[in-house]
């Protein structure tokens, strides 16, 4: 199939770029409007205000909130990238025992939800809780006046318990990059004598760059809209004030402008993180080599051991076990009829949000690639910027347009035709998984904007060179050198959406519980152990895309399932 | 062969959820749609009584909040029946933002004091709860207290609260400054976060753990919290905490404790509305109300349905003769006075 059409080399260079533009853009922005109605509603909503909650919230609340939210972001966001990408040097670079298992084991907090997370610290580490009590038999204290113990509902605990569950963000995209990118510059600057410090502070830190900066910022936007757990922990940030003027003072209008503060505040960190990168680019060619690796012994490979081990410790074996625990007193619970039927709604939100959200995704980047815009790179970040927007207050910004559709749907049919339609998608199982997507294409797209600039571009221009349009290049270039950024970012949406609740729980139809909701309904009358079996179950069903994801990441045969065939074809 | 399978199993879901979006739940036919604040497994008991006796199927949405901008949304064509709240704001709030409708009905009004009701219709207490304090049994001699002695100096670093944004504390300040008026209620509330002894986190029971691991003395409270842990055998060391504090009915010797009602509505467009208010007659007669009184241990508002054992040991409840009315129509005041003392940041010293 090597190119038979003839054109001259000037005018086909003024269609890669000329002709793509105008598509690009119109794919790009349809894609957009999908997913920016919803925000958009919101601005009209945050329009419609007086703004007399603005005086008394400027005088009391958002100076603190504000100050909070950036303490919990600075504290989330150091946290996530050290421990982020720490782990992935550690596991990728290095040989210790336990290293094996432990690669994968890092991934699996990310199936721990946080409000799981929350409540199992706050179980823990409180007063009747196992440390504290043992601890008083220990030293034989009668009460809490008796000696000190850090609380854990407090900034400092929602930071750590936030982290504990949000760094497999980081460590997953660090740790793909340090196994398919970086293994050639690692050979030439040990060729150039670097020790394994300088090399991971002058080589590699600077290479992953934004691979961290890309999961910082999606641990940080679920940091932002967590409403949960800061309000467990009594941590008040902006998404808690948002709650408390929309519930206690019916002021929706006041809200809707507080989460435009919020999502001000994301935007702003993403193009300050975007002006500092700067035009440079990353690709770098070839395909992976076996890494060299460090092989490390006795206190070097215990701390090693102990720093990718404590995370995995408290992101997931704690609040893993402590469910387990509940779940064993309580075994008819897993016998429960409307648990089965929660399992399979939550699957197939899931499911469908994550090749919706992929489809999506996929077409915003490479729009932004034939365009060869900023702006319409631009775009596709603000398109993700959805993830931000505390749940609730998304799903309200997705009932009045959806609604209003519907409803003019309705008026229509009963004008020509005499009959009813009703609500078509309000209140349906689609409302939902439109919520997940407007929600988490962000975490698609940072996942496919990172495969494709792995693609080098030389690859399009002799595509385009070869007479494809551009359509072509896509499926037959970049798909299949995309095949695993496109499979890591559906099961990543599929593990996100899996732990949605806030937007299901008010878009959903009638009796219809996902693995969230029944979790939810059981933990707001105080009675989380009566969710025990439901949190392991929604835990144990995030496990196996998470595993499937690292196998889908890693690219060194043979050390996982599922890399070897992956493996054979990039390297072709 | 990975793609190819998670291919032909999103391609499998795709098309369940096609058949689950393209088919909402019907609307009509012998069915009453609820939309409930109110967890599912506090309704379901009654919603299936109702199903039994009555022959009508239910649907439920359960929500935390936002079930007034749903319905708002989706207009003449909402399917909801019938609403039910939990806290006298959000049932005014309700009505405020015209999503239910009046309802005049003999059975339901012989049902329900004429206290507990909106003089319009729109929404009708069904149960009662009241926020009493609960007390260490061995740090504490006093056996009476009002809600104005919590600001006292004696209590300094002893008292325990959740958030003071929480809806039940909004409707007890509410209640204050219906009764005091704002500038008392401010000191009042000012002197009150002067006497916590740890910032306000948790919920209710976490007061009453407080109160057992000894980190303070006194605690606001729903009643039947204090109930609801005597009985759970499942976490046999709640029985310890409700062991540690004693319930006492504030304010009893005057006005009476402040009390909040859980209610229904009948929303605005309701599709079935015969459905719905054979839903709402169930609701408020004898054989619900009991079904509430003994599973959650709230106080029934239907005068002649027993309060549950363990509910009566607190004592002979007073209730605050204070119409519900002045409550909702002081929350905002209240939520601005919880942020302007800086309640939630907790004791400043």
């Amino acid at each position: 199939m090597i190119a038979t059409t003839a054109r001259p080399e000037g005018r086909r260079r003024f269609r890669l770029t000329q002709g793509g533009n105008r598509g690009a853009l119109a794919v790009a922005l349809g894609v957009l409007g999908l997913v920016a109605l919803p925000l958009a509603a919101l601005f009209a909503l945050a329009l419609n205000s007086s703004g007399e909650t603005w005086p008394h919230l400027f005088r009391t609340v958002l100076p603190g909130a504000i100050v909070t939210t950036l303490g919990l972001m600075a504290g989330v966001g150091c946290g996530t990238a050290i421990i982020g990408v720490g782990t992935a040097w550690l596991v990728t670079m290095c040989r210790f025992p336990g290293r094996a298992a432990l690669e994968i084991a890092l991934v699996l907090p990310l199936a721990v939800p946080i409000y799981i997370v929350a409540y199992s610290y706050v179980e823990l580490l409180d007063y009747t809780g196992p440390f504290q009590t043992a601890i008083r038999g220990l030293f034989g204290y009668a009460s809490s006046r008796d000696y000190w113990f850090p609380e854990i509902r407090s900034l400092p605990g929602a930071i750590f318990a936030m982290t504990a569950v949000l760094f497999p963000y980081v460590y997953m995209t660090v740790r793909v990059l340090f196994l398919t990118q970086s293994s050639r510059l690692v050979d030439v600057s040990r060729t150039l004598g670097a020790d394994p410090v300088r090399m991971f502070v002058a080589v590699a830190l600077p290479l992953a760059r934004p691979a961290v900066a890309a999961g910082v910022g999606l641990a940080l936007m679920e940091t932002v809209n967590d409403i949960g757990a800061v309000e467990f922990f009594g941590v008040r940030t902006l998404a808690f004030a948002v709650y408390q003027t929309w519930l206690n003072r019916s002021d929706l209008a006041g809200a809707a402008q507080l989460a435009c503060v919020l999502l001000l505040v994301v935007l702003l960190l993403i193009a300050a993180e975007r002006t500092a990168r700067g035009r440079q680019r990353y690709a770098v060619a070839g395909g992976a080599y076996p890494l060299p690796a460090f092989q490390l012994a006795g206190w070097r490979a215990l701390l090693a051991f102990l720093a990718c081990f404590l995370p995995v410790l408290f992101g997931f074996l704690l609040p893993a076990w402590l469910m387990a625990d509940y779940a064993s007193r309580r075994l008819e619970q897993f016998a429960d009829p409307a648990l089965r039927d929660a399992l399979w709604n939550s699957v197939v939100v899931a499911t469908a949000t994550g090749v919706l959200a992929v489809g999506a995704g996929l077409l915003l980047v490479y729009a932004a690639r034939l365009s060869r815009s900023r702006f319409v790179a631009g775009l596709g970040k603000l398109a993700a910027a959805g993830y931000a927007v505390p749940g609730t207050v998304l799903a309200v910004g997705i009932l009045y347009p959806l609604a209003a559709v519907d409803n003019r749907i309705d008026a229509a049919a009963r004008a020509l035709f005499g009959i009813s339609t009703g609500l078509l998608i309000t209140g349906s199982g689609g409302a939902v998984v439109y919520a997940c997507l407007v929600r988490f294409l962000a975490v698609a797209h940072g996942t496919l904007e990172a495969g494709i600039s792995r693609v080098t571009e030389h690859l399009d221009m002799a595509a385009r060179t070869l007479g494809r349009t551009p359509r072509q290049v896509l499926l037959e270039v970049h798909l299949p050198l995309m095949r695993r950024a496109v499979m890591a970012a559906g099961l990543l949406v599929f593990v996100d959406t899996m732990k949605e609740l806030s937007a299901t729980i008010l878009l959903r139809p009638f009796n219809f519980e996902t693995l969230a909701t029944f979790i939810f309904s059981k933990a707001s009358r105080g009675f989380f152990e009566d969710a025990a079996a439901a949190s392991l179950v929604i835990v144990a069903t995030g496990i196996v895309p998470l595993i499937l994801l690292l196998g889908i990441g890693s690219a060194r045969a043979g050390t996982l399932p599922g890399a070897g065939a992956g493996q054979a074809n990039t390297s072709r | 062969m990975l793609c190819r399978l998670v291919a032909r199993f999103g391609g499998a879901s795709l098309v369940s959820l096609a058949a689950f979006a393209a088919a909402p739940a019907f609307a009509q036919g012998n069915v009453v749609n609820v939309y409930s604040y109110r967890q599912p497994e506090l309704i379901q008991p009654l919603l299936d009584a109702f199903s039994a006796e009555s022959g009508i199927k239910t649907q439920v949405i359960f929500a935390e909040n936002g079930l007034e901008e749903r319905i708002k949304a989706e207009g003449e064509n909402s399917p909801a029946d019938v609403i039910l709240t939990v806290d006298i704001s959000r049932l005014q709030a309700a009505k405020d933002a015209g999503v239910t409708q009046p309802v005049d009905d003999p059975a339901i009004a012989a049902n329900i004091p004429a206290q507990y009701r909106d003089p319009e219709g729109h929404w009708f207490g069904l149960t009662m709860r009241a926020r009493v304090v609960y007390a260490s049994k061995e740090r504490v001699g006093e056996d009476a207290i009002t809600y104005e002695d919590l600001a006292h100096p004696k209590w300094r670093g002893r008292v325990c609260t959740r958030s003071g944004q929480h809806v039940y504390n909004i409707g007890l300040i509410a209640s204050m400054i219906a009764h005091h008026g704002l500038g008392t209620t401010e000191e009042w509330l000012q002197a009150v976060k002067d006497n916590l002894a740890v910032k306000p986190a948790g919920g209710d029971r976490d007061q009453a753990k407080l109160i057992f691991s000894g980190e303070c003395d006194i605690a606001l409270g729903n009643h039947y919290y204090v109930a609801l842990m005597q009985g759970n055998e499942k976490e046999p060391e709640q029985k310890e905490w409700a062991q540690a504090i004693k319930v006492m009915l504030p304010n009893a010797a005057e006005r009476g404790s402040h009390v909040n009602i859980s209610g229904m509505s009948l929303a605005a467009n309701a599709p079935n509305e015969a459905n719905a208010l054979k839903l709402m007659e169930f609701l408020s007669g004898a054989e619900a109300q009991k079904i509430y009184a003994e599973t959650n241990y709230e106080y029934p508002l239907q005068p002649g349905v027993e309060v549950s054992d363990a509910v009566a040991s607190f004592g002979e409840l007073k209730p605050d003769p204070l119409p519900l009315s002045e409550v909702a129509a002081h929350r905002r005041e209240a939520s601005e006075l919880v942020d302007k003392v800086g309640y939630d940041e907790g004791p400043s010293s």
